[in-house]
């Protein structure tokens, strides 16, 4: 019976190893403040922000820039926070389809110089899979 | 209006889901050992079936009509089709929603309780009472039946249970204004269909998998049974065969996905650890360790106890992957699961009901399950089977526990706690190298378990047998290092351990290959239908090794040499993967040149692709007019005046790999612009034998609509004249009239002034361009048609003519040039994947017509539980 408890110790083992490197790999839900609290504390863990576009009282929205004639790898943006802190983010790749179109914008990243710069952007874009308008 | 083809489609459901009700009880009352009643039983049972299989064609048969005939009424057509979508795209109809992927795997189980009452006699009626009580819960799904004001411990509400996809407009959406007006409204055209689901890989993809879905059932079900009725171990043979089917299709669906995913998709690769793919990953590895179990079972009478565990945890991890999927736990961590309808608590409860049901039903019998005492030697097959299995297990439980985050938000929220996890933010590392771990072992033991399947072994044997293909393997996986295919590409680091694990991965597929070839040489002689699971451990190595360079080794092509480092400070963050190409500019990469030669569409009846320049927009978006003949190997197809029929959604833009030795090919990427669900990349990819070229668009300019135009300029001119555009000269040679223009209707006394005029660029190209004025005589009218160059980013019109001062009048536009910016990437290996995985599926269905045979046979000796 002795080789079964030894089997079975390693799985247990490892089992554990998985559980611990899922906690660890686990990114967070943060907001603005948090994120740049981690980064001045020199944690530069990977972290999720959710947000939305900053508009300006005509309903524009401020502070987007992409220029791809100067650089197709970079996009830059404004989002303010669940919070409704508002920072800059850059984004070093092309802008997304329809990105002014998402209702709620997940970026994640982390924070570097006051700004943060994001790795991945989710977009949540409810007028593709739920139907809010009918065209009469 | 049509309401009562609503009505028929809702009867249908109530009935399939009382008769599946009654089948189901008939079917346990016929289970019992008295043998008075258990025929009627039995007839009553089929009866039942019968009913219940009748009414689920009957749904699906009045769904399709809904949606076939436009019936815009009804939610389910208006959300999911539209006027303008092909018949073959409406059967993606039925998985775009919730309610039609349900009655998909509804369909799929009515016809394999068809199959299962035609294949068994002894097992039917146990095996169906099970089978149509696990189905008249997936049909509670689709019940939307509302129970008014349910008395609760916590007050009193109205409950509703399944969601029917035979709603009307006005019921799901009751709040539209225009019902206060139009009380009777029905919409002109439908919502239409997700972009991403008109590919034919959509139109077969989500049958399979869900076919896949339901055959999980079979072996569960027979494994309950067994139990119910005391035939512990019996169960095995009837269950293999199913298992196998079940691990072929849901495999075959999987990759399916994949493949999908690589041609439609623009993430750039195959697979992207997304909870939905990982959903149904998860039980796939579960039940491919139960077959080897129950394998193990059938050779040697052992681990039969750890069978039960296994199809039973399958079976239970598909319903785990169904709640995941459909109740919107996700929220935001997948990008594709289904909106939340209100089912989460009805799943949850189909989830607990047979967790419960089946753990009960275990630990009831569990004494009674055989088991061997002697622990297996380390030179037997049970013994390494077991280390298979035990691995398998772990790497499922890796993905489970990484893909449920989202549920220990909501478990910790439930208890009141305050938890904010988010999956991994770089998850195809860490699932990767869980996986690939995972994958060198399983590797190994698949080299290796081969040969203690066919003889018993000593350790002498097995040196015997092993020496051959470990060095052939050594020998191979040295040579490759040799040749530098395990290198970074030029210029990148990588990590010591990372390659380290990838020589060992490669060396371990490269062993499985070897001895599962020689194994396959040995028994094939004999008995080629017993080469099954050679073949699919074959296949299985294979896929590693081109999974491992694929994704491994992935080089990109397009990267951006122009030298902008845009922002100091963030150097480390700047990535330049994405080029952009002005039209008819070459970029020059390091061997190769890329071209962007400008926008097409497609047309109906030409084969080719139609440069979107030479035709003329009219009124219907579907209709456009040809400039030019449009010539197919030489031979005129079209000609100039001709209405082509083209889809407007999708455009693709042609891009022109140039190298300098031969091998030049040109890409069409597409972008489909749908209005209602927006831009919609997919890539186009070249394959090769040992790699692909795949690239996408990463960003367009904005529509022709949203277009910056500069200020007008206006010249006047005479015939001769010259003129400066940005950096063009630009010559007016001369002015011609003409009688017939392409897309104008001209009467007799009408014609059209067409001016020639000449633009040359700074590097010598010139660029003809012809506005037309149109002089409509007998209305005393005139009209002008401009050119645009979308090259140039020029518009020039045609405003006016002094016929007494030769005089012409023109208006410019300026505009940006036309671009793209484009990613483009190499995959080497990736072949041996898409090779390694029809070997798999090839394999699994051999070893299943195989386990069938040996079923039938004891079946026609009366001996389906003896």
């Amino acid at each position: 019976m002795k080789r079964s408890y030894i089997i079975l110790l390693v799985i247990i083992a490892v089992a554990v190893g998985i559980i611990l490197s899922t906690t660890g790999d686990a990114s967070q839900y943060v907001d603005f403040a948090q994120a740049a609290k981690m980064a001045g504390e020199g944690d530069d863990d990977v972290v999720h922000v959710v947000g939305k576009l900053k508009k300006n009282a005509m309903g524009e929205y401020e502070g987007m820039s992409y220029n791809p004639g100067v650089d197709p790898n970079y996009f830059e943006f404004l989002l303010t926070d669940t919070k409704n802190r508002t920072e800059k983010v850059l984004y070093f790749q092309p802008k997304p389809q329809d990105f002014e179109k998402a209702e709620q914008i997940v970026i994640i990243g982390h924070t570097k110089n006051d700004m943060f710069v994001a790795e991945k952007i989710l977009m949540k874009c409810p007028s593709k899979y739920e139907d809010k308008e009918v065209k009469i | 209006m049509n309401l009562f083809i609503g009505d028929y489609g809702h009867l249908f459901v109530i009935l399939s889901f009382f008769a599946a009700l009654l089948a189901s009880y008939g079917y346990w009352e016929a289970s019992k050992e008295n043998q008075l009643g258990t025929q009627s039983w039995l007839r009553f049972s089929r009866i039942a079936f019968t009913v219940h299989a009748l009414s689920v064609f009957g749904i699906v048969a009045t769904l399709f009509a809904i949606i076939y005939n436009h019936r815009y009424e009804y939610h389910y057509a208006w959300s999911h089709s539209s006027n303008h979508l092909p018949v073959y795209y409406m059967i993606s109809c039925f998985w775009e929603g919730q309610e039609g992927s349900f009655l998909l795997w509804i369909f799929w189980h009515a016809i394999l309780g068809a199959i299962l009452i035609k294949v068994n006699n002894k097992w039917e009626a146990p095996v169906m009472a099970v089978f149509m009580l696990v189905q008249a819960f997936l049909v509670s799904m689709i019940l939307g039946v509302v129970i008014p004001y349910l008395h609760t411990r916590f007050g009193a509400f109205p409950v509703k249970i399944g969601s029917s996809p035979f709603i009307l407009m006005k019921e799901s959406m009751p709040d539209l204004p225009v019902y206060t007006s139009r009380p009777d409204f029905v919409a002109e055209d439908g919502n239409g269909l997700n972009p991403l689901l008109q590919n034919y890989w959509m139109v077969i993809h989500p049958p399979t998998l869900f076919l896949g879905f339901a055959l999980t059932i079979v072996p569960f079900a027979y494994c309950m049974a067994g139990l119910w009725k005391g035939w512990t171990k019996e169960w095995i043979r009837p269950a293999l065969p199913w298992s196998l089917l079940a691990a072929v299709v849901l495999g075959t669906g999987i990759m399916m996905g994949a493949y999908w995913a690589y041609e439609t998709l623009n993430f750039g690769g195959y697979w992207n650890w997304d909870p939905v793919e990982n959903a149904v990953y998860v039980p796939w590895l579960i039940l491919i360790a139960s077959i080897h179990l129950m394998i193990s079972y059938k050779n040697s009478g052992t681990a039969l106890r750890m069978a039960v565990i296994m199809v039973t945890l399958s079976f239970l991890l598909i319903l785990y992957a169904t709640f995941l999927t459909r109740s919107g736990i996700l929220g935001n961590a997948s990008v594709h699961s289904f909106t939340d309808l209100g089912l989460s608590g009805q799943l949850l409860n189909y989830l607990l009901t047979f967790t419960l049901l089946s753990g009960w039903l275990i630990v009831r019998t569990w004494k009674k399950i055989p088991i061997e005492d002697a622990e297996p030697s380390v030179y037997s097959r049970e013994f390494w089977i077991f280390i298979g299995v035990a691995i398998l297990s772990l790497a499922a439980f890796q993905v489970l526990a990484t893909t449920s985050i989202p549920v220990y938000n909501t478990i910790a929220k439930a208890l009141g706690l305050k938890l904010s996890l988010a999956p991994p933010a770089k998850p195809e590392i860490h699932y990767s190298y869980w996986q690939m771990g995972f994958a060198i072992v399983i590797a190994i033991l698949s080299g290796m378990g081969q040969f203690f399947w066919w003889k018993k072994m000593d350790k002498k044997q097995l040196w015997d047998a092993l020496y051959l293909p470990v060095i052939a393997s050594l020998c191979c996986t040295a040579l490759i290092l040799l040749f530098g295919l395990l290198d970074a590409y030029s210029g990148e680091e990588m990590n010591p351990y990372v390659k380290g694990a990838y020589i060992l991965l490669v060396a371990a597929s490269l062993f499985s290959i070897f001895s599962n070839i020689m194994i396959f040489v040995k028994v094939v002689r004999n008995n080629y239908r017993i080469t099954g699971g050679a073949l699919a451990h074959i296949g299985v190595a294979m896929m590693l090794i081109g999974i491992l360079f694929s994704s491994g080794y992935s080089k990109i092509v397009s990267l951006n040499n122009s030298g902008l480092v845009y922002r100091k400070d963030f150097s480390d963050e700047v990535n330049r993967d994405n080029l952009l190409l002005f039209r008819n500019s070459p970029e020059k990469m390091k061997d190769l040149q890329l071209i962007y030669k400008g926008q097409r569409i497609e047309a109906k009846g030409y084969g080719g692709y139609v440069n979107k320049d030479w035709v003329l927009p009219t009124q219907d978006p579907y209709k456009v007019i040809l400039r030019k003949d449009l010539k197919e190997k030489g031979v005129v197809v079209f000609k100039k005046g001709d209405t082509l029929t083209t889809n407007p959604e999708n455009t693709f833009y042609e891009v022109a790999y140039v190298k300098a030795v031969g091998d030049t090919f040109t890409l069409y990427p597409r972008i489909q612009q749908n209005p209602r669900m927006g831009n919609v990349v997919s890539p186009d990819i070249k394959h090769f034998v040992g790699r692909d070229l795949y690239s996408h668009l990463s960003a367009i300019p904005v529509s022709e609509d949203e277009r910056e135009w500069s200020p007008t300029e206006t010249h006047t001119i005479h015939q001769g004249d010259t003129i400066y555009i940005n950096d063009y000269v630009c010559i007016f040679k001369h002015v011609d009239v003409i009688n017939t223009l392409p897309g104008v209707k001209l009467g007799a006394n009408d014609f059209s002034v067409v001016a020639h005029m000449l633009l040359l660029g700074p590097d010598g190209a010139s660029y003809p361009m012809h506005p037309n004025l149109v002089i409509l005589a007998e209305q005393s009218a005139s009209g002008s048609i401009p050119e645009m160059n979308e090259e140039l980013g020029v518009k020039i019109t045609l405003d006016k003519i002094n016929p007494e001062t030769h005089e012409f009048v023109f208006s410019v536009n300026t505009c940006q040039k036309d671009y793209i910016i484009i990613k483009a990437i190499e995959k080497p290996g990736i072949n041996l994947l898409w090779i390694g995985t029809l070997l798999v599926i090839l394999g699994l269905g051999m070893a299943m017509f195989r386990r069938y045979k040996e079923f039938m046979a004891m079946r026609d000796k009366g001996q389906e539980v003896a």
